[in-house]
């Protein structure tokens, strides 16, 4: 290299050289910081030396510093385009628009993994950062279990999947990101699912730590609660991102498929969803504590599972990443460590977690137990489902697949009940409730909820129950919470009183009717949607429901880096047009790859989504039509959710997740 | 399958799969009879296609998927019933196919499996909350307490 004549150019290939490497560099100080850290303040925190348990902070922060100087070198590396590097080669190229050059960064196992690590690391430093309130073994010890974690990954990523291996031959250009990953909802998908992911080991460490400490108190579950909550709100978000990618990107406006790699996403989700409930029950009345703590095991167990289960290939789906055995197998031994190490310290210590709080059978404390038998049990079915076909082929010599079918009758009925019961139990009290009184209460929110299913049921046309069912639970969901909140605000002063409200009370009614709405959105789009599938002539004009369809023109359009068959309908409804639509089909030169790009006028009460197929022998085109009903409302109430989620974290309890007393209303 | 396909990346071999969605059902496939081919595409949503990754004939673009659903249809235009075609299909290409495996033999503990955990969960609960709702009302003192402030009383 020294003997090269040095130019301009040679300079500057020196820089870039010498920042990938110091990302790399970064990289393995980082693993030595985690070392250090994992073992350092957990020493402290057994032998009582204030000294030791207080380095854990400034480790932490140092760990998340060097983590990400070695993301930025990576992503520094796909912006300039260094296919000296072997990540970029193969997912990248030098004409990319930016976005899609950074996104490329985590659109791959190593990078995606880097970023995996760097939020691990993100959210060992905010422990530290904002524990000013834990106590200090307390602290110390989460620190060190957090750490404990990013050690096991940043050995997997430096020994196995490193994404800083160097080519011997660099190639000219890149090998470029599959066409159909350029795409903003997906630039984003990964990064919002990881927080989600990785924010559950922050639940998982507070869990670990207090069985090591033997205690666990209320002051726990506010803790913990913050933690649990952003990482729920990151997944909702991540979830919904990948539904709808899949509903507008795939050509048939499909938006869950039960494929094991969003199971993966989904189990988490559910456990989140469980823990976030009976921390409450921890914090308010010092009851479920063992229980708690199991939940924050396996939430986090979950997120381990969902990565050997997308990263291993052990399990057929389309999306199964980078099938490496290898990487298989450690991920594995990853999740059996953790998993195995803190479900045996849970069997020791988890008779120590007495509870305190007595109640009675009817109570808010029991309403929430129900939510979280049910919301446990759902995920479980998730999980055998998903790991039935392993199970059968394994044990007992059988291929066989489990589908959307098994899930939707497995899984649905759980759900279901979930929602029948959450406006019965949102309005208990605490350690006893009056059934009767709130059944009474509740009565004109379930005459008028079953009214609405009931005219639902006589406009539609066919005698599906899908529907107005939805407008049952949906509207049930949606009035239980409205009514919730008109109740606390009690008799007088209405509204200032419903100002005065917390946040929190706020965040649980706003959370509670998102998921009414989603309810009613999946199952009015399933019971209502039309489709229709014809060969149609350009000039044709066909009926689809109560709308006009024509077909004006297909023509060949170029585009920047791809070639598309684009057609041009109009659709009418009553003789006046409400959509002028330009569906497409794409082949992707370089990477030989055609996509379909439908075209589809959103609408609060329906969606029109249009598809060109194939031209026909006679001169006509494969046209495919649908109407979605209410399709928008899937993912606007999982977005509500995610509102309601972040509204009872800007709660001041939560912000002042250290010692003070909660000032919550209770109703 | 496809939808998440994207959704992890990675995969890119396999995305090739997944080339044309869209095309699942063709114009020329669909029965003149509304209500057969309406119980057609019931049909095709229970049956996995062979040789893709966990998609269902009737969203699948593959060869053996479009035999399949022309296989189907000629089943239910035969005056087979849904359970019949299904049978058909099943006696040819093995369970494997079948998205929603019948509850049959071993397959029956993935059956049971929620409703049992289910019935574990609510017992276990229903125990949980007597024990909760059974001991001493909160507002009497242990004996430790007891004993604790009449100690504090006597000093």
């Amino acid at each position: 290299m020294l003997s090269q004549p040095i130019g301009e150019g040679a300079a500057a290939d020196y820089t870039k050289f010498m920042i990938t490497e110091l990302g790399h560099f970064a990289l393995i100080l980082a693993l030595m910081v985690a070392v250090f850290q994992m073992i350092v303040p957990m020493i402290g925190a057994q032998k009582n030396w204030a000294g030791w348990m207080a380095t854990g902070t400034p480790a932490a922060t140092v760990q998340f510093g060097l983590t990400l100087t070695s993301f930025a070198a990576l992503t520094y590396a796909f912006v300039i385009s260094d296919f000296s590097l072997r990540v970029v080669t193969l997912n990248s190229h030098t004409a990319k628009p930016m976005l899609y050059k950074v996104s490329g960064v985590w659109g791959n196992h190593e990078g995606s993994m880097l970023l995996w690590i760097l939020i691990l690391t993100l959210f060992g430093a905010m422990a530290g950062w904002f524990g000013q309130g834990l106590p200090p073994r307390l602290k110390a010890r989460v620190l060190s279990v957090q750490s404990a974690i990013a050690v096991a990954f940043f050995i997997f990523l430096i020994f196995t999947s490193n994404p800083f291996e160097r080519l011997a031959f660099p190639p000219l250009n890149g090998q470029d990101l599959n066409p159909l990953l350029q795409d903003p909802g997906l630039a984003f998908h990964p990064p919002f699912l990881y927080v989600g992911y990785v924010g559950l080991s922050m639940a998982f460490s507070f869990a670990v730590a207090a069985l090591i400490e033997g205690k666990v108190d209320a002051a726990w579950g506010r803790w913990v609660r913050p933690w649990t909550l952003t990482a729920w709100v990151f997944l909702t978000v991540g979830i919904a991102l990948g539904s709808w990618w899949a509903y507008y990107e795939l050509g048939w406006g499909g938006f869950w498929f039960w494929d094991p790699v969003e199971n993966a996403s989904f189990m988490p989700w559910l456990i989140a969803a469980a823990l976030l409930h009976s921390a409450i029950v921890v914090e308010k009345r010092e009851a479920l504590k063992s229980w708690t703590i199991l939940l924050a095991i396996l939430a986090f167990g979950f997120s381990l599972i969902g990565a050997f289960i997308v990263r291993s290939g052990v399990l057929t789906s389309v999306h199964a990443f980078a099938t490496d055995p290898e990487r298989g197998v450690y991920l594995l031994l990853i999740t059996g460590i953790f998993m195995g190490g803190a479900l045996v310290l849970y069997a020791l210590r988890a008779e120590q977690m007495e509870a305190k709080g007595v109640f009675s059978v009817v109570s808010r404390e029991s309403a929430l137990v129900a939510n979280n038998i049910l919301l446990a049990v759902a995920c479980f079915v998730v999980f055998i489902g998903t790991i039935w076909p392993l199970v059968a082929e394994m044990f007992f010599d059988r291929k066989l697949s489990v589908g959307p079918p098994f899930f939707d009758a497995a899984f649905t009925p759980f759900m279901v009940a979930l929602s029948v019961i959450l406006p019965v139990g949102a309005l208990m009290s605490w350690k006893r409730a009056k059934l009767k009184r709130i059944t009474v209460s509740l009565m004109p929110v379930l005459v008028v909820s079953v009214a609405l299913g009931g005219l639902a049921f006589a406009i539609q046309t066919g005698g599906s129950a899908l529907g107005p069912i939805g407008v049952i639970l949906g509207s049930w969901l949606v009035l239980g919470a409205a009514f919730e909140i008109w109740q606390r605000a009690g008799k007088a002063n209405k509204i200032a009183r419903l100002k005065g409200l917390p946040r929190a009370d706020w965040g649980k009614a706003v959370a509670h009717a998102g998921m009414g709405i989603t309810t009613f959105g999946i199952a009015a789009m399933l019971a209502w949607q039309i489709e229709d599938i014809r060969i149609a002539q350009i000039g044709d004009r066909f009926e689809v429901g109560q709308h006009q369809v024509e077909l004006i023109d297909v023509r060949e359009v170029d585009g920047p880096n791809y070639i598309s068959t684009m057609a041009e309908m109009k659709l009418y409804r009553g003789g006046r047009e409400v959509a002028h639509l330009f569906p497409e089909k794409r082949v992707y030169p370089v990477a030989n790859m055609p996509t379909t790009e439908a075209a589809i006028s959103n609408g609060i009460l329906r969606d029109l989504y249009v598809v060109i197929g194939d031209p026909q022998n006679d001169g006509g085109w494969a046209v495919r039509t649908y109407i979605k009903p209410f399709a928008n409302w899937i993912w606007a109430g999982a977005i509500i959710m995610a509102l309601g989620g972040t509204l009872s974290l800007t709660d001041r309890r939560m912000r002042v997740a250290g010692g003070q007393r909660s000032k919550a209303v209770t109703s | 399958m496809i939808a998440v396909a994207s959704r992890l990346y990675g995969l890119v071999g396999l995305i090739a799969l997944m080339a044309m969605p869209a095309f699942a059902v063709q114009p020329d496939e669909v029965l003149d009879d509304p209500a057969l081919e309406a119980r057609a595409r019931v049909i095709s949503k229970e049956l996995r296609c062979p040789v893709c990754q966990n998609e269902s004939i009737d969203e699948s673009h593959a060869e053996v998927a479009r035999d399949l659903r022309l296989l189907v249809r000629e089943r239910v235009s035969a005056g087979d019933s849904n359970d019949e075609a299904l049978s058909f299909i099943v006696a040819r290409y093995g369970e494997f196919v079948l998205l929603n495996p019948p509850a049959k033999g071993s397959t029956l503990i993935l059956w049971l499996a929620g409703p049992a955990m289910l019935l574990i969960g609510g017992i276990g609960a229903a125990a949980y909350l007597r024990g909760r709702a059974a001991p001493v009302p909160a507002d009497e003192l242990s004996a430790d307490e007891t004993k604790r402030l009449t100690e504090l009383l006597n000093k």
